[in-house]
């Protein structure tokens, strides 16, 4: 094998005029998109592009280069995970996944809106479900439930404390509680610049 | 009946289904009970975590909270079935994930270590409507229909971690076109209706509908647009989360895009085991048809009296 060809097939990504995020990319998983040939089947084939500026093959080919204002792109959040590019793909890229390994490179830089961010930090870190029934605010749908016949809260985390303690001990050990923590006073440091202008 | 026996499953509630539309968990209950098949409570499952968002955020995590899920099913022994599209995409891809990949299996068992639990693998995550098809089968299903819809137009959603992605689901790789759904419905003497984009997305999912509402909104308004061009008397589906955007989506779109949408739209909006149940036979307050209460916001938000109205006089 010459030389040069042994040069590329080693070569991760393109390389990128910015730090460390072409490797992240790279460790993600992301060089499979170096079989992507930008035919554009995904862009055609997206919902979401139908209806906002997201598309998938640009947004691919800027991660592939290595280009991190991707990172800050808020079209990334515009995808609904429907998995249609993932079907359809002639390169067989898992290409909704190549997305959601996106979202959480840029998660980690403290890109998260913060609508998701409080979901994940106040709803789900300290009730262990997504859309929770218990709380004050919550009564209407514990009434609910009871018109139905059945018990105000369901057999889940609500009628476990010691589950949700479980589940948190979990997403400390993964290293969850530190991302949130981290991002939080991210957040808070951002808004006090804010604040001082 | 011998067959009932193998019929056992530990209930994954999810979010959506018990905190927000206990209707479809109530009709879930009544059907499975009535076609003989037992379900147990997973006693402590928290939320799958939804895949467009947490999965999103931090893939350790959803795997290893999803894993556990898992694992409280299989120190029962018994396959898990969910009424939820998301839960089964959580449940189900990080199922096959953690079954191919011995490292990624080895790390998520170090950390479930830590609170005394391992995965194994050792059962199934299964959707509803895969146990209704593929367990019991549509024979079965037939013999348990009591009554059939003469007049009634179905517009089937089925959401799209139901089908996809197609090398982690139960249906021979089909993802564009599956039937399974209808011949369903169609068993009740419903009549499932082709309309545009039917495998569209509802536009809940990935995170889209806490970003911004207003792009979720225009997806369901296309779909209900579509549904209504093809003269739609109800919708169909088989995912809480789709149900919601379905259903709350109406009114969303209704004043989102007012102009766009004009007539305001009102299209009752069904769960599968609701439509099944009244078809056989079993009384409309066990599925969560009949509102009994004066609660102010709460769901269902498009009324669902028409529809009732309609079938009333072909439940004989």
């Amino acid at each position: 094998m010459s030389e040069n060809v042994e040069k590329y097939i080693k070569r991760k990504v393109y390389k990128s005029t910015s730090s460390g995020i072409a490797q992240k990319f790279v460790d993600a998983g992301l060089e499979k998109l170096r079989a992507c040939i930008n035919c554009g089947t995904c862009t055609g084939s997206c919902p979401s592009g139908r209806r906002t500026a997201y598309r998938t093959r640009s947004v691919l080919r800027r991660a592939l280069t290595g280009d991190e204002s991707v990172l800050q792109d808020i079209g990334i959040w515009f995808c609904s995970t429907c998995y249609t590019c993932y079907e359809r793909c002639p390169r067989d890229i898992p290409v909704t996944d190549m997305i959601i390994k996106l979202r959480n490179i840029a998660v980690e830089e403290g890109f998260i809106l913060d609508a998701h961010f409080g979901l994940a930090n106040k709803i789900f870190y300290e009730t262990g479900h997504g859309v929770p029934a218990n709380g004050e605010g919550n009564k209407k749908w514990r009434d609910l439930r009871e018109s139905y016949g059945l018990p105000p809260l369901p057999p889940t985390v609500h009628m476990h404390p010691e589950a949700v303690k479980e589940c948190q001990e979990l997403m400390k050990s993964v290293g969850f509680r530190d991302l949130l923590d981290r991002i939080e006073k991210q957040k808070e440091a951002e808004k006090a610049k804010k604040e001082d202008k | 009946m011998s067959e009932s026996n193998k019929w056992k499953y530990g209930f994954f509630l999810g979010c959506v289904t018990p905190n927000r539309y206990p209707m479809i968990e109530a009709s879930i209950r009544a059907v499975f009970d009535h076609l003989g098949a037992e379900i147990l409570e997973l006693e402590g499952a928290s939320c799958c975590p939804a895949p467009g968002v947490f999965r999103a955020f931090h893939i350790p995590t959803w795997l290893v909270i999803a894993a556990r899920n898992i694992t409280i099913a299989e120190e029962m022994g018994v396959d898990i079935v969910t009424g939820c599209n998301g839960c089964y995409g959580t449940l189900r891809d990080a199922w096959v994930e953690l079954e191919h990949d011995y490292e990624l299996k080895k790390m998520i068992n170090e950390h479930l270590a830590k609170v005394g639990r391992e995965f194994k693998g050792s059962i199934e995550p299964k959707h509803v409507v895969q146990v209704l098809y593929q367990d019991m089968g549509i024979e079965y299903l037939q013999g348990f229909v009591k009554h059939k819809f003469k007049d009634l137009k179905v517009a089937v959603h089925y959401g799209c971690h139901i089908v996809k992605p197609s090398d982690k689901r139960p249906w021979d790789g089909e993802s564009e076109d599956p039937r399974f759904l209808d011949e369903i419905v169609e068993i009740t003497g419903a009549k499932s209706i082709d309309y545009k984009d039917k495998f569209q997305c509802c536009g809940a999912g990935g995170a889209v509908r806490t970003a911004v509402k207003e792009i979720s909104a225009d997806f369901s308004r296309e779909k209900l647009e579509n549904m209504r061009d093809a003269g739609a008397d109800i919708i169909i589906n088989c995912c809480p989360f789709c149900h919601l955007q379905l259903d709350l989506g109406q009114m969303e779109a209704n004043s989102i895009y007012k102009d766009m949408v004009g007539e305001p739209y009102k299209i009752p909006v069904i769960y599968i085991t609701q439509l099944l149940g009244l078809s056989f036979g079993i009384d409309p307050s066990l599925l969560g048809l009949i509102k009994n209460h004066d609660l102010k916001g709460v769901s269902p938000f498009i009324p669902i009296e028409s529809f009732l109205e309609k079938v009333k006089a072909q439940l004989t």
